[in-house]
């Protein structure tokens, strides 16, 4: 997992409320042998008519938006299913960080073991945030993760509460495996040891 | 003096890295099984972060549930998305370097069968796979279970999975089993008795005389369905007959390591005095051959018996059954030897070995199947069909009007093109008889391989014993 440390970046300005796991990633493509390359199907049936073309007023279609990494989106972001496949899809197509209201528990928890950082936010910072988004492609905002902090384009920041495990994992890239990890020199001393006593296995 | 100390709590003991102070342990795996299902996201996983599989040696993968079984296998996979989950466990086992077994080879089998012929699965180890009838292997008196993907992925990358400690549930066969009746009825019977949440939490020893007297073959097919009686694992002490059965094996240990591998095998038992959780006894002599009547494992009748009454249940039960009745198109007071049988299938990770083969010849042999039914036989390994040829059983079975096929999971989840079209009957030697398992819409009677075959003479549920 990718460690998130700080991200400046284009923000793409998605009010709507609710959008859930279905709108994020369709059904149809959750038979996949891999977790990447969903990012060309990220929000799909908003994103495509029904011949495939883009449907330019999306905003992920405008020229702004395109290489946007983060998603000040409405209340509810990610309810649904507990598909995975929800982050992968983000991830993919190089969302880091989405800022809402509130999430959907499941998603929420998704989010992190794919190295994305949800920020739940007061109704009032979103609005503003959501405002600066709509500035297009030179209104970058900057999220900090160290300091807990969102800083809009004219320099105002907004503070954020996060579990500090949550935070210290994603500060590291860290992953239950990441986790495992760490502990990789009792797991080489439980190998040497196993060599000596069950040499066999 | 230590305190008593059941089998699982030895194995256990030998195999954590670390405990948290919370119980959390990392515990340590000996063999991590993989087949291509589970297992495509995992090895993505590890690309996407820059990880290796940290012991390739100790991983073994073979392609098994997407297989085609029919003769024509080399004429490739129709079935795109079938194809492309195959095509990924060739790539990833070269890519990352994995002991493999294309679906040519003769070993490729059912990833349960082909880890103890290979001499993979040994006595005390830690065994996982992504696919829960990972408990197949206990029969070793290793410790086996399934795991999700993620945990794939986290084995894998550290070769350990982070886990806390199942209770310990004991299971005592007392006596011998009568003529006909087989390891399959043993392990029916006692989830027909303790329930499908009858081991949730627990894992499951068994033990007792009817137990000992069992081969390897039939051990494995007890502890196969432990996970359909709700346990997280099921064990079985090693003896003689583990140890032949492992000895010569390709992976199994030679000279002075099959020495000291045999000394700490024969530690391997659970002491006297050591505490069970829970403890549950059937008399072998009061088992009979057993077929499921319901889409529960649990819903286990002897073959004498008739479709119950789903008011003669209690709670969520009633429902349950009623809706079963309903799905297998069964009345209550029916004779379970007159209903009817469209289909036999004889294989899958329970009762796919020799054994279990020669089992079905012995009751085949000379015989014919009835007109119109649809029979198969899908070994579960190439080197299993091999050996029935070797012994001629393909012939009785050829004889007898049987398909003989190439192995794989086939019809036992109905993931390649074996499955039942809706309505159809099948008398079924597999694990599970849920609601669209074998087929949407299609009906399954769990039973042995002897009793499947007795019905695919006389094309009804027949009791095996009147045709010995
Ligand atoms: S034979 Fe059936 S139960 Fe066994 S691994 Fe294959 S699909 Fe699963």
């Amino acid at each position: 997992m990718d460690k998130f440390t700080k991200l400046t970046g284009v923000a793409a300005p998605m009010p709507l409320v609710n959008i859930d796991t279905d709108m994020i990633i369709p059904k149809q493509f959750l038979k996949t042998i891999a977790r990447t390359g969903l990012g060309k199907n990220l929000f799909d049936e908003m994103r495509y008519d029904a011949d495939g073309n883009e449907i330019p007023d999306f905003v992920l279609n405008q020229p702004a938006y395109r290489n946007a990494e983060i998603i000040v989106a409405g209340d509810n972001f990610g309810c649904g299913s507990s598909r995975e496949h929800a982050p992968w899809a983000l991830l993919d197509f190089g969302i880091r960080c989405v800022i809402s209201t509130s999430f959907a528990d499941i998603f929420y928890n998704n989010c992190f073991k794919n190295g994305i950082l949800p920020i739940v936010l007061p109704q009032e910072a979103v609005d503003e945030l959501m405002d600066d988004a709509r500035k297009g492609a030179n209104a970058r905002i900057t999220v900090d993760l160290e300091e807990q902090t969102v800083t809009t384009s004219d320099g105002k920041a907004f503070a954020f509460d996060l579990d500090p495990f949550k935070k210290h994992c994603l500060l590291n890239g860290l992953d239950d495996i990441g986790l495992t990890l760490e502990k990789a020199t009792a797991i080489d001393t439980f190998e040497g040891k196993m060599a000596a006593q069950r040499p066999w296995i | 003096m230590s305190a008593p100390r059941t089998l699982y709590d030895k194995i256990w003991d030998d195999h954590v890295v670390q405990q948290d102070p919370d119980g959390t342990c990392l515990l340590y795996i000996d063999r991590h099984l993989v087949h291509e299902v589970t297992s495509p996201q995992a090895f993505e996983g590890l690309r996407m972060t820059g990880r290796k599989v940290r012991a390739p040696e100790k991983t073994i993968a073979v392609p098994d549930h997407n297989v085609p079984t029919t003769l024509d296998r080399e004429k490739g996979i129709e079935n795109e998305e079938s194809r492309i989950q195959v095509e990924a466990l060739d790539k990833n086992a070269r890519d990352f370097g994995v002991n493999y077994y294309p679906v040519n080879d003769v070993r490729q089998g059912i990833v349960h069968i082909v880890g103890p012929e290979q001499g993979w699965t040994l006595p005390g180890m830690t065994v996982v796979c992504g696919d829960s009838h990972t408990a197949t292997h206990g029969a070793f008196g290793a410790l086996a279970h399934g795991i999700g993907t993620s945990e794939v992925e986290h084995v894998l990358a550290t070769q350990t999975l982070i886990q806390k400690k199942s209770k310990n549930m004991k299971v005592e066969i007392t006596g011998s089993l009568p003529p006909g009746v087989t390891a399959k009825d043993i392990t029916l019977s006692v989830i027909g008795a303790t329930g499908t949440a009858g081991g949730t939490g627990h894992v499951i020893e068994y033990c007792g005389q009817a137990i000992r007297e069992l081969s390897m073959e039939g051990r494995m097919t007890v502890c196969n369905m432990a996970i359909e009686g709700g346990a997280r694992a099921g064990l079985i002490a090693p003896d003689e007959k583990t140890f032949e059965y492992v000895m010569g094996r390709p992976h199994a240990p030679k000279g002075a390591a099959w020495e000291a591998a045999l000394a700490y095998w024969k530690t391997l038992f659970t002491d006297e005095g050591a505490h069970f959780d829970k403890v549950v006894t059937l008399r072998g002599e009061d088992i009979a051959p057993v077929v499921t009547w319901g889409t529960s494992p649990e819903d286990v009748l002897p073959i004498t018996g008739v479709v119950p009454n789903p008011e003669d249940f209690s709670g969520g039960k009633v429902e349950a059954a009623k809706r079963a009745l309903d799905y297998m198109g069964l009345k209550p007071g029916q004779k379970l030897t007159d209903i009817a049988i469209d289909t036999i299938f004889i294989g899958s990770c329970t009762n796919g070995r020799i054994e279990d083969l020669r089992a079905a010849a012995a009751i085949l042999k000379g015989k014919k199947v009835k007109d119109g039914m649809r029979a198969m036989i899908v070994p579960g390994s190439g080197l299993v069909r091999a050996q029935a040829e070797e012994e001629g059983l393909d012939k009785i079975f050829i004889d007898a009007g049987f398909e003989w096929r190439l192995a794989g999971c086939s019809m036992c989840l109905a993931m390649n093109p074996d499955q039942l079209s809706p309505g159809e009957r099948c008398a079924a030697t597999s694990n599970r008889n849920f609601e669209g398992r074998q087929g949407r819409g299609g009906r399954t009677h769990l039973m042995s391989p002897a009793m499947a075959a007795a019905a695919a003479i006389t094309g009804h549920m027949t009791d095996v014993r009147e045709l010995m």
